[in-house]
Formats: structure tokens, sequence, C-alpha cells
């Protein structure tokens, strides 16, 4: 490692016009036989929703063509329904809300997340797992508790609770790389 | 940060009970942004590691109180993790007129014509090639095209501020724009952000993840700023300003700017280097 990194900033309040695209969420098309939903809210914490943070998911294996682009008038015109591109970003609701539609987590078992925010200085990176005993064998050695803040709950068929706790007693498992 | 600091100051006023929060001046912001730059040269002194990236805690920007986490984040050491690879993008995803702002719309847009480039780089100092740039900005007058913010600053119809486009086999990228003006927000009173353009960048891994601001050399708001000030590290801070590059500039037409960028984080052949 030669080179000094950039230091991170702060995404701010006024991403939503550059980042977010239409079905940014759409990870898997509806009706995908592996399709599985996961929603749910960002916290802060006093427990109250974040209106404006960003969400990215990454499930791989990626392909371009998450965003394509008009080539006559350059507005997003979203992906085609066949590629996998495997990346998702969609940023929170006024009530804090997300939704994102996956592929059920193959051999890796989870789902990436970055998140961003006003008021956070450098993005956060945690996992969404389906299965605790996956989340279990990744993180052995932290409590039940925490280990909890990575498995998403079952709402109903195909649909997937996972909230984000910046802070707070329920605070999410962010994690390291390297 | 107009709105939602908005929102967030009356709540706090209303919990407490008869007496009335003052709102921090620019005096008592000095003061958090001096603490933290003590607490660091003794972190530094005590023969603690330099500091690349922000403190997610840094009291100064108000807006981190409640948004940073308390625990220590939990290192994940396997070679095989999913966020050793990342997304890809490619043609499909950006239009060659994506790299310019101010052809965009009908007219030009008012304001100081720029172009602002340089590389992508991963820690090893290797090219992050045919990867994603996304850029967004306030416009001359410091007003960002955006529902929430409704400062007295004019809108401009013919700039949105926003661009992309995909670094070329050097890592290198281009945009053409305009100078962003100061912009004010309400982190405390009459807190002004020093002229900046927000860049988001991929690398070859999810780890390489960055999201950052790009400044503009000789600003007189840098040491009034506490989300740049969240930097406090000397070396790591200059690392966000652009340099002006006379050879960049273009005759009667465009002021040239270099800003080169390095990810962080392990890339997708760190492992696979034994590193």
């Amino acid at each position: 490692m030669s080179v000094l990194p950039t230091p991170s900033q702060t995404v701010g309040p006024f991403y939503g016009y550059a980042l977010p695209f239409a079905g940014g969420g759409d990870v898997v098309p509806a009706g995908h036989p592996d399709a599985v939903t996961i929603r749910g809210v960002v916290h802060d914490g006093a427990g109250e929703p974040i209106p404006d943070a960003l969400l990215e998911f990454w499930t791989g294996p990626g392909a371009p063509g998450s965003m394509r682009r008009d080539p006559t008038s350059g507005r997003v015109i979203g992906r085609d329904g066949v590629t996998l591109t495997g990346f998702g970003r969609v940023p929170t609701d006024a009530d804090g809300s997300y939704t994102v539609r996956v592929a059920r987590p193959g051999p890796m078992q989870y789902v990436s997340v970055c998140v961003f925010a006003r008021g956070l200085l450098h993005h956060l990176y945690t996992r969404v797992y389906l299965d605790g005993d996956a989340a279990g064998a990744d993180f052995g050695s932290l409590s039940a508790a925490r280990r909890a803040t990575l498995v998403a709950t079952p709402e109903r068929e195909g649909v997937w609770r996972f909230d984000v706790h910046l802070q707070g007693a329920e605070e999410t498992v962010f994690l390291e790389f390297g | 940060m107009a709105a939602g600091q908005q929102t967030e100051q009356p709540a706090e006023q209303a919990a407490g009970p008869a007496t009335v929060q003052p709102v921090p001046d620019q005096a008592s912001v000095d003061v958090e942004i001096a603490e933290w730059r003590l607490r660091y040269e003794k972190h530094l002194a005590d023969g603690g590691a330099r500091q690349n990236h922000p403190d997610r805690a840094y009291a100064a920007y108000h807006s981190t109180a409640l948004r940073h986490p308390t625990q220590p984040l939990v290192a994940v050491a396997d070679p095989e993790a999913l966020e050793l690879s990342g997304p890809v993008f490619g043609v499909t995803d950006v239009t060659d007129l994506d790299r310019d702002l101010t052809r965009q719309h009908n007219g030009e847009p008012l304001g100081e014509r720029i172009t602002v480039s340089g590389r992508v780089l991963d820690r090893d100092g290797r090219p992050v090639r045919g990867q994603l740039v996304e850029i967004w900005q306030a416009n001359a007058s410091g007003r960002y095209a955006h529902q929430r913010d409704q400062h007295p600053a004019p809108l401009d119809p013919n700039f949105s501020g926003v661009g992309r486009c995909l670094t070329d086999d050097q890592g290198a990228y281009s945009f053409t724009t305009i100078k962003p003006g100061a912009y004010p927000w309400r982190n405390h009173l009459n807190a002004w952000r020093p002229a900046h353009i927000h860049f988001s960048l991929f690398g070859e891994a999810f780890t390489q993840r960055l999201v950052t601001q790009m400044y503009f050399p000789g600003d007189p708001l840098f040491a009034y700023d506490p989300i740049l000030q969240s930097v406090t590290d000397d070396a790591a801070r200059a690392r966000l300003v652009a340099a002006y590059v006379h050879e960049l500039s273009q005759p009667e037409f465009a002021l040239g700017y270099r800003w080169d960028i390095v990810l962080d984080g392990p890339g997708a052949t760190w492992m696979e280097e034994g590193r």
C-alpha cells in the first residue's frame, strides 16, 4: 500500500437527484424464481427514522447495465430485466423505509449492504443474512444479540424485514475489511 | 443540510423544560474543531496511527451525534468475502454527454466554466479502469437543484449539477462544469460550506467504495467548515483539495483543475497476491 487514500466525506442531503435511479431496488425482476424482497427502516440513535440515508446492495456476480441510459435522450431507462447486475441502490423514504428485491442469497448466504447518510462522515458496511445459522457460522464470536442484527426476519412469503440502527441499544453490527 | 437541521433542532428544544438551547455559533464550533485537533495530535504523540478518514463521531458536525455507531467495527478476514468483488458498469450506463454539466439544457449555465480531471487509483497506485464516477454540486450561486434547498439564492434553469463518466484504461476521468458557489447550512449560526463537488466512486471491490467531496484551492471557508475539518490529519485533508493547473485551462473557455483520487480498502486482487 504505497499510496495514501482520499478521505471520505458525508454524502450530505442532496444526493437525491444524482445517485438514485429508477428501478434501483429491482436487483432481480419481479417474478424471478429466486426473488426475495427485503424491506426495513434505517434508524438513528434515538430510534427515529432517517429519511436521507442511501443504501447500496451487492449480491454478485455483476454485469453492467444497472442504470442503462437511453442513447437518444440520455435519461435512465433502467435494467433490461434479463441481465443480472447484482447491484442495488435505494434512498430511504420520508419515513426512513427502503425496499429492495434481490435473488435469494446463494453460496455466500448474505447480501452485502453499504450505508450512506447525511451526518455519516464515512459509509458503513453490514450484511443481511436470511439464515441465522449462516450468520452464526460467519460471526460466531459475536453475542447472540449482536449477531441477530445481521439476520432478517421473515414477514410473509418472499418478504423479509431488515432494519438498520446506526446507533443505540439495537445498533447494527458494522463491518470492516482488510 | 438546511431542512434536516430545521427538523432536528426544534425536536431537541421541545424535549427540555423551559430553557431554550442557544443556536451554536461559529465560535463554539471553532472550539469543537480545536478540541478534536488536539485530541488527534495527542493520539499521534502517543504513537497512534495516522487517520486518513474522518472519525464518524466528529462532534463539530452536529448531525453525527445520533448517526455514528458506538460499537467497534467487526473485522472480516474471509478471503472469499463477497465484498472483495464489486459492481461493474459499462457503456450502457453512461452517455458521452454525461460528463459535461454545461450541456444538459437548452442554454448555457451561469458561472465560471471549469474542467475537473484526474485519475482514480487503488492503494497500490494502480489505475481503476472502466469504473463509474458520479458527481453532483450546487450551481454558481450555491443553490442545489433540490427541493430541500430553499435558501434565497437563484436556481439556474440551465444547470442541474449532475454528471457521470467511466474511467478510461489509465483510470482517468474528466468533467466540464461550472464552479459551485459557497453554500449556507444550519449546522450552526452563519455556517457556510466551502465550494465543493460531491464525488461517488467504485473500485474493483465493494470494499473500495468511496463517497467524498472535492474542494477548491485557497477557499477562505476551509477553517470554518466542520465537514472538511472532520479530516483532522493535515496531509489527508489536503488530499481533498484539487490543484489549479494552468496547463489544463483552455483559452477563453475554462479553468482547469486536477484532482486524483485514491480508493481505500482491499481490492479484488488483494488476497490473491497474498497480502
